[in-house]
């Protein structure tokens, strides 16, 4: 508790508006305000409505776990979390790799270090639009100049967007090439990492790939376990690219989980079941993120 | 072994130019694509160039597609884009020096919650979300995606919470000496220091809001109040296989986004990391 005091004006410091608990709750009161209106109560409807049926016209009807069974057995939700741990698991270590190699390529001095990491950067800073997906959808798509060139190479009809195997992806590779934040996290932590490490390794003979293994990973780890959290619930949760570029098809081949809640939600208007959606996926998300949070302390490494 | 070592240089410079160029590839066909005939985007004679620089697609795409023109568009992402990026700003700087600088009671509580809401991907809540403000009548105005702006950004109040405690307190204590109170600390001493964080702050989400499809494709029903991205898909569903004005308006739809990482690339890069790194 701070004291009371007088300032030179003679207002007095310790009335109620200028005690810590009233200004730490005025400075907070923006997030407060959103995370009860805007997060709580959303939450609390979500789960409420997971157990109802409910269009948007008409009042919730409680249903049970009625939703919750029907979940079980519906093979395009099952299918919709297959595909979104596919993406997932090829995507997000593609996008890591990507991000931290380039981030070592740009670790050496150069006068045009700040030219290439802005150049690299540029993905990340457009990636998410809508006229990435765009250009995406007709880069890849069936005459388009990646497809011309597959066939240039001697594969006879390939076609990305017309296969359930390779539809995938374009959607893959636009969410690697956006590395560029990720780039810059690593790039920031490579920085830290004192060259006596690598000069008493040098002298003890280790070679590159030597010691990239043995001491930048390491060191890089615990910024590693950050970019893999933050990467998995984006790759998670993937729309725009998806809704845009292939719609969820061919076949519901890229029927990613957001996309097949929208679908439920605002096309079908089935709310209470896209509800009872949300809610498994968040309940798969949290567990993996906690798995990782918990292995990390076996795979972390922190300089004392 | 000079000359070793130069070799090697050059070879380095010839690889990460190669490998940016093939980055930039897609961005820069676009362009390309914008200034073609319609004939010479896509197939197998496709060239790299334009063979003739067709500037019409501009026009013709600025007209869009139905009785509105872009124009309309870039107001309404200006407008949202904008007082979206000040609502940011100033929650985000608030809360941020409160959650970092005040011990009040609660403190440990408000900053787990705000890291949660960090961590929680926004599509779990985008039907119960849009149930409220549909109660409330705001469906099909621009306020779901701007008042919510105003009451801080988690991903921001995180990275400003790491650029304030980068600050000696001993700042904060020479000013209570001289007179300041909690109130004018933050604005006289703490404000411009956060200098670097606000553009980075600035730079980010506003490329994100602009960028953001999802919440007009939400909140927006009325083409009058379309965003330039909602526009966008909506323009090329309706122009079918004419490219060249599509990818002329995309490309115009990312200038804002180019002009303001050209001015604060520099700051950019420094503040993405910091919220990380520091952590």
């Amino acid at each position: 508790m701070q004291a009371t005091r007088r300032k030179p004006g003679g207002r007095l410091q310790g009335s109620f508006l200028y005690r810590d608990n009233t200004v730490g709750y005025v400075f907070a009161a923006p997030f407060i305000i959103s995370f009860l209106a805007l997060t709580m109560v959303p939450m609390g409807l979500s789960l409420y409505y997971s157990f109802c049926t409910y269009k948007i016209a008409a009042d919730p009807v409680w249903i049970g776990l009625k939703n919750y069974a029907d979940l079980m057995r519906d093979a395009t939700f099952g299918n919709s979390l297959l595909v979104t741990i596919q993406y997932v698991v090829i995507g997000v270590p593609l996008k890591l790799i990507f991000a931290l190699l380039i981030a070592v390529l740009l670790t050496k001095p150069t006068r045009a270090q700040g030219l290439y990491r802005a150049v690299y950067y540029i993905p990340s800073l457009i990636g998410g639009s809508v006229a990435v997906a765009l250009v995406w959808k007709q880069l890849f798509g069936s005459r388009g100049p990646i497809v011309t060139l597959i066939k240039a190479l001697g594969v006879k009809g390939f076609n990305f967007f017309g296969s359930t195997t390779w539809a995938f992806v374009p959607l893959v590779l636009c969410n690697a090439w956006q590395f560029g934040s990720s780039m810059l996290i690593f790039a920031s932590g490579l920085k830290q990492i004192s060259k006596e490490y690598y000069e008493a390794a040098e002298i003890d003979g280790a070679n590159a790939v030597k010691r990239f293994f043995r001491i930048t990973l390491p060191i890089l780890s615990p910024i590693i376990l950050f970019n893999l959290i933050m990467q998995l619930i984006s790759g998670f949760m993937t729309f725009t690219q998806a809704q845009i570029i292939t719609d969820g098809g061919p076949n519901y081949a890229t029927n990613y989980i957001a996309l097949n809640i929208f679908k439920e939600g605002f096309a079908y208007q089935h709310m209470g079941y896209a509800c009872a959606q949300s809610w498994i996926m968040l309940l798969i998300m949290a567990a993996v993120t906690g798995i990782i949070f918990k292995t990390s302390s076996s795979w972390t490494f922190y300089e004392s | 072994m000079h000359r070793k070592r130069i070799a090697r240089d050059v070879i380095y410079h010839i690889f990460v130019i190669a490998f940016g160029l093939l980055m930039v590839y897609p961005v820069l066909w676009m362009i390309l694509s914008s200034f073609k005939m319609k004939s010479e985007i896509l197939g197998n004679n496709a060239p790299f160039l334009p063979s003739v620089w067709v500037f019409e697609n501009y026009p013709n795409g600025w007209q869009g597609s139905g009785s509105l023109t872009f124009a309309t568009y870039f107001r309404n992402s200006i407008i949202v884009t904008c007082l979206g990026t000040l609502g940011t700003v100033l929650s985000s700087t608030m809360v941020s020096y409160g959650l970092a600088r005040i011990r009040f009671i609660g403190r440990q509580f408000w900053f787990t919650a705000m890291i949660m809401t960090m961590l929680l991907p926004g599509q779990v809540l985008m039907i119960p979300q849009y149930i409220i403000w549909n109660r409330l009548g705001l469906v099909g105005t621009f306020i779901p995606l701007i008042l919510p702006k105003f009451l801080g950004w988690p991903f921001f109040i995180y990275m400003m919470m790491q650029f304030i405690r980068g600050l000696p307190k001993e700042l904060d204590e020479a000013a209570m000496i001289d007179g300041c109170n909690k109130y004018s600390i933050f604005s006289r001493v703490i404000l411009p220091l956060l200098g670097p964080s606000i553009i980075t702050t600035i730079v980010i989400s506003f490329y994100w809001i602009w960028d953001d499809y999802m919440g007009p494709l939400l909140y927006l029903s009325k083409p009058a109040l379309y965003t330039v991205s909602l526009a966008i898909k909506g323009f090329a569903d309706a122009q079918g296989t004419n490219f060249g004005p599509m990818f002329a308006m995309s490309s115009l739809s990312l200038i804002p986004v180019f002009l303001l990482f050209l001015f604060f690339n520099r700051y950019l890069m420094d503040g993405v990391t910091a919220g990380a790194v520091k952590g």
